[in-house]
C-alpha cells in the first residue's frame, strides 16, 4: 500500500517539477522566475521527504531542512537585487 | 497497518497540493497571483509530507526535524512572498488586465520607497482623526 502511495507521490512530483520549469524557463519578467524558484526548492523538500520514506534514512531529513533555509536567503537576497536597482520592466 | 494509510493517504495528498501550487504557477495571469497559488499550496503540500514523514519513523528526532521544517516554512514563506511582492511591486510590474484596484497606485515614492497615507476624507474637521 505505502509502496503505491510513494509512486503516486513521486509522479505527481514530477510533474509538479516540470511545470514549474516550464514556468521558470518561460519568465517573463525575473521576480516571475524567482517566484518558480522557490517553487521548485519547496517541491524539492517534498521529493526528499518522500525519498526519505521510501529509503528509510531519515538523517536525510536535514538536507531538506537546509534546503528550505537557504531557498528563503536565495529569495529575500533576488528581492533586494530587485529592489535596488535590478532591471525594470516599464521603461 | 493505519499508520501506513495515513503516512501514504498524507505524502499523496501533500503532493497533489504540490501539484496544485505548479498548475497555479504555471496557470496564473500575473506576480501576485501566482505568488498566492505557490505560497500557500506548496507550504501546505510540503508540510503534508513531513508530517506523513514523522508519522512513518514514529521516533523522536525524526519527529523533532519535522516539525522544526515544517515551522520553518511557516515562518518564511510569509516573509519571502512579502519581498518578492513588494520587489515586483516596484519593478513596475504590470497586474492582471481583469484587475479592479489598485490601492497602491501613486502613494509610493519612487525614489526612497516609502508609503504615504490616503488622503483622509472622513476625518472630522475639528481634526481628531479615526481611533
Amino acid at each position: 500500500m505505502l509502496h503505491y502511495a510513494i509512486i503516486v507521490s513521486y509522479l505527481l512530483l514530477s510533474l509538479a517539477l516540470v511545470l514549474g520549469f516550464i514556468r521558470l524557463v518561460r519568465g517573463p519578467s525575473l521576480a516571475d522566475r524567482v517566484v518558480a524558484l522557490e517553487l521548485l526548492a519547496s517541491l524539492t523538500v517534498g521529493f526528499i521527504g518522500v525519498s526519505v520514506i521510501y529509503s528509510g534514512r531519515a538523517p536525510f531529513l536535514d538536507v531538506a531542512m537546509v534546503l528550505a533555509l537557504t531557498a528563503f536567503l536565495a529569495a529575500v537576497a533576488f528581492a533586494r537585487y530587485l529592489e535596488k536597482g535590478g532591471q525594470r520592466s516599464d521603461h | 497497518m493505519i499508520i501506513e494509510w495515513l503516512t501514504g493517504f498524507t505524502i499523496v495528498v501533500g503532493s497533489g497540493f504540490m501539484l496544485v501550487a505548479a498548475l497555479g504557477v504555471l496557470r496564473m495571469p500575473d506576480l501576485l497571483t501566482r505568488m498566492h497559488a505557490t505560497t500557500k499550496a506548496g507550504v501546505l503540500g510540503a508540510g503534508l509530507i513531513m508530517i506523513g514523514v514523522a508519522l512513518h519513523f514514529a521516533s523522536g528526532p525524526v519527529l523533532a526535524k519535522a516539525v522544526a521544517i515544517i515551522a520553518f516554512l511557516i515562518l518564511t514563506a510569509p516573509v519571502a512572498a512579502h519581498v518578492i511582492g513588494r520587489a515586483g511591486y516596484f519593478m513596475g510590474l504590470s497586474l492582471w488586465d481583469k484587475t479592479t484596484v489598485d490601492e497602491l497606485k501613486g502613494r509610493y515614492d519612487e525614489a526612497t520607497h516609502t508609503l504615504t497615507s490616503p488622503p483622509d476624507t472622513d476625518t472630522p474637521p475639528d481634526g481628531q482623526g479615526r481611533a
